[in-house]
């Protein structure tokens, strides 16, 4: 059964990197790639269980880690960028309270 | 751009995942936290600072392309000699690592073989390797040092400050979040002798979680926290605590980086060596992350300014 | 009880394995940035707490099931929050969502190719 949702996990990583390379906007491609970290922490759980490793855990819980902060890192610079180029994206809302 | 930086990371995940399935647990770590990790985001930050496309190029690089893919044929036309994954009689298997492999639990005692090499049996390298990245952060901040403007500095703060309700949720999160990754990055270093760890990857962490602080709070609020001068301290007290360690071993009658003269049970003097070099390392690989990314960030900040100002 | 416990972990595997493939399935499929990403959030979070739900139950030692309990916490609260800033960004940067309104309209005015989730 390991093995089974190994494969599977195996197939749904091929399926984003097929988004993360088609996808047409920049946003489809940090979703694709934001899946495929999530993917990638079950599959290294999976594979120590399967090995019989349990450290790859702590490896597990560094790529979930990583891949957060990667996102983030992403959607800020981005917002820095367009803010350099274009001036401040938004306005902050205003709060009538 | 953003786009190759992104395909990149996602490389460095791919790497990571194939040495897990070759069973090398600290490589992999290792691969994850600096390949897929902090190399994504220090090239974020440059791409947000120099631009998002390229310059076309004015002319076709055939010739590039042509002895690039003749230098990597003959590459692979190379690995065909090469002995099996695995195989008994590999050079790599025969001279040193057979002693490494019988020998460390006897005179080191350390369960996590790649640690004692690592730290004792080519303690020399690392201490090399620790250098290498200090000397990387004094070149940056030889470079790429700023002056801020305290009315810079207001404007910014002003900046950040109005952000806040639009960021509020990830705010909040982030809060609960980043005690539990320092803590993380703690566990790691100290846990590097019995599982995957150490040093390198501890440090790491430890920089990421500051550097998501300085991401989403504003960079005047990640200063506030980590102050410029102790940081640099920081890197260079890590350099010298592991060259001291070198030299208290001459001292007390070794050689350099000798571990087994520290105490007066050889074993126990290898356990301590190794806690104070991974300390070392640990502090250095640390602060010089973070001082790469203050760096490069308040370069772009006071890029954004000026391009404000002259709007 | 053994069997049970075991039982249970190939079920919650299964249901894991299934899950993600149809959030793998609903990338691909679907017409607009904003479903695909509210099928990557939806499913991604379930299918990781399924798995580890089912490898909990494979009933190794005890570090293992807290390490593995500290990564179902931790993706609880990463997962949405990424899902959250992500629709957040696409929106303030001006990625317009495709409406039912904007696609009777297209297939009224036969206009092909007048893609408005294009950014």
């Amino acid at each position: 059964m390991i093995i089974a949702a190994t494969l599977a996990i195996l197939v749904v990583m091929v399926l984003a990197i097929i988004r993360g390379i088609v996808g047409p906007s920049l946003y489809d491609r940090i979703l694709a790639v934001n899946m495929f970290g999530t993917k990638t922490v079950l599959l290294i759980s999976l594979l120590g269980f399967v090995m019989g490793r349990p450290e790859f855990l702590d490896i597990a819980m560094v790529y979930a880690l990583i891949n957060f902060i990667s996102v983030i890192g992403v959607l800020r610079l981005s917002d820095a960028f367009k803010a350099k180029h274009n001036g401040p994206v938004v306005e902050p809302v205003e709060r009538d309270s | 751009m953003f786009a190759v930086v992104m395909l990149a990371g996602i490389y460095g995940l791919v790497s990571a995942s194939f040495f897990v399935a070759m069973d090398a647990v600290d490589v992999a770590f290792t691969e994850a936290s600096v390949g897929a990790g902090i190399s994504t985001l220090l090239m974020l930050t440059t791409v947000a600072m120099t631009g998002r496309t390229e310059h076309v190029a004015r002319h076709k690089p055939l010739l590039a392309l042509l002895v690039v893919a003749i230098t990597g044929g003959l590459l692979i036309y190379g690995t065909f000699d090469m002995p099996y994954f695995g195989s008994a009689d590999a050079p790599a298997h025969n001279h040193v690592a057979p002693r490494y492999l019988y020998d460390s639990i006897k005179e080191i005692g350390v369960p996590n073989m790649v640690t004692s090499v690592l730290a004792s049996y080519r303690g020399f390298d690392t201490f090399g390797e620790v250098t290498v990245i200090f000397t990387a952060g004094i070149g940056v901040l030889a470079l790429l040092s700023v002056v801020r403007r305290p009315e810079d500095e207001a404007e910014m703060e002003a900046i950040n400050d109005s952000m806040h309700e639009k960021h509020l949720i990830l705010r909040v999160v982030i809060k609960t979040l980043i005690p539990f990754i320092l803590l993380y990055a703690f566990y790691v270093q100290f846990h590097g002798d019995y599982g995957p760890g150490g040093g390198f990857q501890a440090g790491v962490i430890f920089a990421a979680g500051i550097i998501l602080y300085a991401l989403l709070f504003g960079l005047s609020a990640a200063r506030r926290v980590i102050r410029q001068p102790f940081v640099q301290l920081l890197s260079a007290i890590g350099v010298l605590v592991y060259g001291s360690v070198g030299v208290v071993s001459m001292l007390n009658g070794g050689t350099f980086l000798d571990y087994s003269v520290l105490s007066a049970d050889p074993i126990a003097g290898q356990h301590l060596g190794i806690l104070l070099i991974e300390l070392g390392v640990g502090l250095t690989v640390a602060s010089v992350m973070i001082i790469i990314f203050f760096s490069f960030s308040a370069r772009s900040e006071y890029q954004q300014t000026k391009a404000g100002k002259s709007l | 009880m053994e069997t049970l416990l075991s039982l249970a972990s190939s079920f919650c595997l299964l249901l894991g394995s299934f899950l993600c493939l149809s959030g793998g399935v609903g990338i691909l499929r679907f017409p607009d940035f904003y479903t695909r990403m509210h099928a990557v959030g939806v499913t991604d979070t379930l299918a990781t707490a399924m798995i580890l739900i089912g490898l909990m139950l494979q009933n190794p030692e005890m570090l293992v099931i807290v390490k593995l309990v500290l990564i179902l916490l931790m993706t609880l609260f990463i997962s949405p929050t990424t899902s959250h800033a992500l629709g957040q960004a696409a929106l303030l940067n001006n990625l317009t969502p495709l409406i039912a309104e904007d696609k009777n309209h297209a297939e009224k005015s036969t206009a092909a190719g007048d893609n408005p989730s294009k950014s």
